[in-house]
């Protein structure tokens, strides 16, 4: 279990004040200075070091990513940092408790993090939804910009940077960092093609990084403990500590920081209060996020909660959004739900995704009642595969996996309602 | 130059060379709905998927990813077999299938795509999505459950007509392409997304219905309702020129027409003059070919006998009018209808010389006195591919709503004597620079002015003529040198209106007016005598668009009722007044007048030499005002026309749509 003096977010439940003076008492903005006098090499090798993957589900090494930005301005173009705060994967929460409790966290890591890529200001894209956040992000903004921690001359430091928060309309699409660009730009939010990846050509067509709030806050704090800090949690290639969000069927829900590499036993044991009606009770867990496939509980209960252990699985961190579920789930409805949220939410720019989510979600619904043959449990496999890897951006992918994760686990329990409706249906005498 | 492997074979593509073209380079054919060659990328169809190495091991859209160096690309393999299957399917599931009643049947991407790579049935079992049906204006028909929402469409118009008046509503399977609050699609060119659409959602409404592709003659035909000479493509049936499209040609009109141009041959079977009429105590009466000849010989006009030619009719028209003057001993020709007088003794002068291709690389354009939208819709494209590069736009004339950045110099056409500094500036900074004098300029005298204008500016002058006969005629010396005026001053006892609608008869009252035409215009209504002659569609000619470059049109169909070729028509009045022409067929003729203007036998670029000093102490002054006041009833064939009509009321006066009571 993390000790509590190696937490990174030790004021996520909100015991707190969220203000400026609280955050420096916890230690935020302590000599921003230093961190930035450091030097943009050497910070982006500190996170390097650190073995940062990023947080917002695909858990691209975040060092390597703002080293690809460009070193100097060839074409006096200025360089973004764009912060993604538009969390609306079902399941996933952390941001939101970044935001209203520790927010300061997330201003210094965008001042430390654009330093580092060379950025000239930050956009914080927050969540339309995200009312009351949006309210304390704004106005921390302004006390740090009253502070003079942030704007002209950002913390005494002679790098004069801005921090811009946008809000969203709602459109779970504008997560994706091409779809968030095109939103910010005015545009209807829709993915872009890549290349040009948006370090060559992204907001503006300007340099362009693309980071998750949790990404961005624990800068400040790799930089002050050190990589080494941070690495040494978690196993090879998993380093660090992570807000794990546990909801569905536990005692306790709860957003925590933890080790990586946890095991999923001891997450749920130690900090939700165990699975309701105990560990036999325990049907199938979705580890990271509404966009992954489901585990099924023996193969979960002792995996370790990192990239790789998940992967292994056949699942994925994605943002360690845990949804558990025990043996009272529906998990045919539950998956259908979701299948719905995905037909909904398409931005319908390309053919697999616009037209496969509702095919998809028509076919589970009627799989939910039993009204299907065997045969189509097959052909709606296929189809998943005709979506995956067929579309611009990863929302083909996010559509399809959950119903494979379904077809992979839980085949006998599909054709056990279609069996049991086809029974039930009475023949006409003749 | 990378080189690229497709399916085995080593290639060199060019620098900047996407996978998709790489693959046509090597021969092979990729299928898509949403690429198009005009149009920017939008890789959304994901019909083109190939396979690349190095990449990810999926399938890669190829319209999208550039070509490197030694990448490997399949087409033939299994993964791009399903891959193309799947899209096929998912675009199929939603499409209705309602081909045997959809107009793009025959000539539908999606059909003949489906049939190459689609599976041979259907595994969707759930209900087809249906989606109202959008209002679009008068032109486009929509049937929108078919769309496939491939953008092309919105792109067109937002990147080519440069309006953003199509668009997509929502998102998901609910996604919608529709006018801005279903208003219609305003812009001269608005048509072409009928031919972009690759199914059947965009449809042509006035050809609704009307014919199946495999049913119509094909005539490769040239536009005359401007001056730019599209290249078009005449669809007829039997006697009737059912629709008319674009041929592509970079050069011209690259592969779109005007509104106009598409839509005006419903005018053709309307208003037609297919029977000989005399003037008798001032009503028109049906008479006999016989009686008109006999008429106009009574008249004796030997040498008193004048020509004036319309803005549509072909050079061979043209050369049998002006042979049969010089036989009677004449020399009174005109096609300025309106009575300009501009100096054409050096056609350079009256050319536009940078060319339409060349207009793009301009960095600098002043116009005077164009409305170059409604003038010349085609030129408008080019001119903001120029300003999409960097140019600038200065207009001196009334103000109209520009599809680019341009600034308005006021309507005093004075301003050219005295330019403001920012225009000299840009000029000054510019490699290739234009001046452009549209019909405004010319009616106001303005020509010698906006030539020595582009004179101190270090431009290249280029006039824009609205007339698709005018530079015909100026090559054949079919003018006089004080324009109008001189054939009124002389008095002649019979003038021969070769499609000429736009004079003011009034000028002749005295003179015998035989009018050789096709359609019941204003010319016919001034006429002593109508000769019932062929419209564009219906003859074989050649045209001279503003640029210089000569191009011939075949005949689609044949006249209606008793109407000849106009040639023919000249021809045998040649026998009636007695004189000879010197030619008996179409072939004699042509070679008659290649051997006088050698030009007109090569179609391209003609060439007049070089420009001419301006004249000195060239002014003009006095406001500017445009003499197409209407850009869809400009001429008569375009005025008979239902479709023109109904356009005109409802996009440009804005009236509503009159439906019938039941």
């Amino acid at each position: 279990m993390l000790a509590d003096k190696d937490r990174i977010f030790t004021n996520l439940y909100g015991f707190q004040d969220w203000g400026l003076k609280a955050a420096q008492k916890r230690g935020d903005w302590d000599n921003t200075k230093d961190l930035i006098a450091k030097g943009q090499d050497s910070i982006i090798d500190e996170i390097k070091a650190s073995g940062l993957r990023g947080r917002g589900g695909a858990g691209f090494p975040t060092g390597m990513k703002w080293s690809f930005m460009p070193k100097e301005s060839k074409d006096g173009r200025p360089s973004f940092l764009v912060i993604n705060a538009d969390e609306s994967e079902p399941g996933s929460c952390k941001d939101r408790e970044i935001i209203r409790h520790d927010p300061h966290k997330l201003i210094e890591g965008a001042l430390v993090a654009g330093f580092a890529m060379r950025a000239r200001a930050a956009y914080i894209y927050i969540r339309g939804e995200y009312i009351r956040e949006a309210e304390t992000l704004q106005a921390a903004i302004d006390e740090a910009y009253d502070a003079g921690l942030i704007g002209k001359n950002a913390s005494g430091s002679g790098y004069d940077f801005d921090v811009f928060m946008h809000r969203g309309a709602g459109a779970y699409i504008c997560g994706e960092e091409t779809a968030m660009i095109e939103s910010l730009e005015g545009k209807k939010g829709q993915p872009r093609l890549k290349p040009p990846f948006p370090a060559g050509a992204g907001l503006y067509g300007c340099p362009t990084t693309v980071n998750n709030v949790e990404s961005i806050a624990v800068v400040p704090t790799i930089l002050r403990r050190g990589g080494a800090w941070f690495a040494s949690f978690g196993r090879e290639n998993n380093h660090g500590t992570k807000l794990f969000q546990i909801s569905g069927h536990v005692e306790k829900p709860c957003v925590v920081e933890e080790a990586m590499s946890i095991p999923f036993r001891e997450l749920i044991e130690k900090h939700a209060g165990g699975i309701t009606g105990g560990w036999d009770n325990l049907l199938a867990v979705i580890p990271g996020g509404s966009s992954v496939p489901l585990v099924p509980a023996e193969q979960i209960m002792d995996a370790p909660m990192d990239f790789d252990g998940l992967k292994e699985v056949g699942s994925g961190l994605g943002t360690a959004a845990v949804i558990v579920m025990d043996k009272s789930t529906d998990i045919v409805r539950a998956i259908s739900r979701i299948s719905y949220f995905y037909k909904h939410e398409s931005c319908g720019q390309c053919t697999p995704c616009r037209e496969g989510t509702g095919w998809m979600w028509r076919v589970m619904e009627r799989l939910r009642v039993g009204e299907s043959t065997p045969r189509e449990i097959d052909m709606l496999y296929e189809v998943t595969k005709q979506v995956e890897g067929h579309t611009i951006c990863a929302l083909g992918d996010a559509a399809a996996w959950p119903i494979q994760g379904l077809l992979r686990h839980f085949r006998p329990e599909l054709e056990r309602r279609i069996a049991e409706r086809e029974n039930a249906v009475p023949e006409a005498a003749e | 130059m990378p080189k690229v492997t497709v399916d085995g074979h080593e290639i060199e593509v060019p620098d900047g060379a996407t996978v998709l073209q790489a693959c046509e380079l090597a021969g092979k054919e990729i299928p898509r709905f949403c690429y198009h060659e005009r149009l920017s990328i939008a890789g959304n169809c994901r019909m083109c998927l190939v396979e690349v190495k190095p990449g990810p091991p999926k399938p890669q859209a190829s319209c999208a990813l550039p070509a490197t160096e030694g990448q490997e690309i399949r087409t033939d393999s299994e993964m791009v077999k399903t891959a193309r299957e799947g899209v096929m399917e998912f675009l199929l599931i939603n499409h209705p299938l309602d081909c045997p009643i959809c107009d793009q049947g025959g000539e539908c991407d999606l059909q003949d795509q489906s049939l190459m790579y689609g599976r041979g049935a259907t595994r969707y079992h759930e209900n087809k999505r249906a989606v109202t049906e959008k209002f679009m204006g008068p032109l486009i028909k929509t049937v929108m459950t078919r769309c496939i929402h491939c953008t092309r469409c919105v792109r067109f118009s937002e990147e080519i007509a440069g309006v953003d008046e199509i668009g997509a509503l929502y998102r998901g399977e609910d996604m919608q392409i529709t006018t801005y609050l279903e208003q219609a699609a305003k812009h001269e060119l608005s048509a072409n997304v009928i031919d972009l659409c690759p199914v059947g959602a965009l449809t042509s409404g006035p050809y609704a219905y009307e014919s199946r592709p495999w049913e119509l003659k094909k005539t490769l035909g040239i536009d005359v309702s401007d001056a730019v000479g599209s290249n078009i493509r005449i669809d007829s049936r039997g006697r009737e020129v059912l629709r008319v499209l674009p041929r592509v040609n970079d050069d011209v009109n690259e592969e779109w027409i005007s509104d106009k141009a598409r839509y005006q041959v419903d005018g053709l079977v309307r208003r037609r003059l297919d029977k000989v009429w005399i003037r008798k105590k001032g009503k028109l009466a049906e008479a006999s070919w016989e009686e008109a000849f006999k008429k106009i010989a009574a008249a004796k006009p030997g040498k008193d006998i004048a020509a004036i030619a319309g803005d549509m009719v072909d050079c061979e028209t043209m050369f049998a009018a002006k042979a049969l003057l010089k036989a009677n001993g004449s020399k009174l020709v005109e096609s300025r209808q309106t009575g300009m007088d501009y100096d054409v003794s050096n056609l350079a002068a009256v050319n536009f010389n940078s060319t339409f291709t060349g207009i793009e690389e301009a960095q600098a354009i002043l116009i005077v006195g164009s409305h170059i939208r409604w003038e010349a819709p085609l030129i408008n494209v080019r001119l903001r591919k120029a300003v999409k590069r960097g140019a600038k736009v200065f207009v001196v004339g009334p103000e109209w709503d520009t599809t680019f950045s341009a600034t308005f110099l006021g309507e005093d056409v004075g301003v050219l004597g005295n330019l403001p500094a920012d225009v000299t500036d840009a000029f000054k900074a510019a490699e290739h620079s234009a001046v452009i004098l549209g019909a405004g300029g010319f009616a106001a005298g303005a020509h010698g002015a906006a030539m020595a204008a582009a004179n101190t500016l270090g431009a290249t002058f280029n006039a824009l003529h609205t007339a698709a006969a005018r530079m015909g005629a100026l090559m054949l010396g079919f003018a006089s040198k004080g324009g109008l005026a001189d054939l009124v001053s002389a008095k002649p006892k019979v003038v021969l209106a070769l499609g000429a609608d736009e004079v003011d008869w009034s000028q002749f009252a005295d003179a015998l007016k035989v009018y050789i035409g096709h359609h019941g215009d204003k010319g016919a209504h001034a006429a002593d005598i109508i000769l019932p002659a062929s419209a564009y569609t219906e003859k074989a000619g050649t045209y001279v668009n503003t640029e210089g470059r000569v191009q011939m049109a075949d005949k689609a169909i044949f006249a209606p009722g008793d109407a000849r070729e106009d040639w023919t028509i000249l021809r045998a009045l040649a026998d009636a007044l007695g004189v000879n022409v010197g030619f008996d067929s179409f072939g004699e003729l042509r070679a008659a007048m290649v051997a006088e203007v050698p030009a007109l036998g090569e179609e391209g670029l003609a060439d007049y030499g070089a420009m001419p000093a301006a004249p000195a102490l060239a002014k003009a002054s006095g406001a500017l005002s445009y003499p197409i006041k209407d850009f869809y009833l400009t001429n008569p064939i375009a005025r008979a026309s239902v479709v023109m009509q109904r356009c005109s009321d409802e996009l440009i006066h804005g009236e509503e749509i009159k439906e019938a009571a039941e």
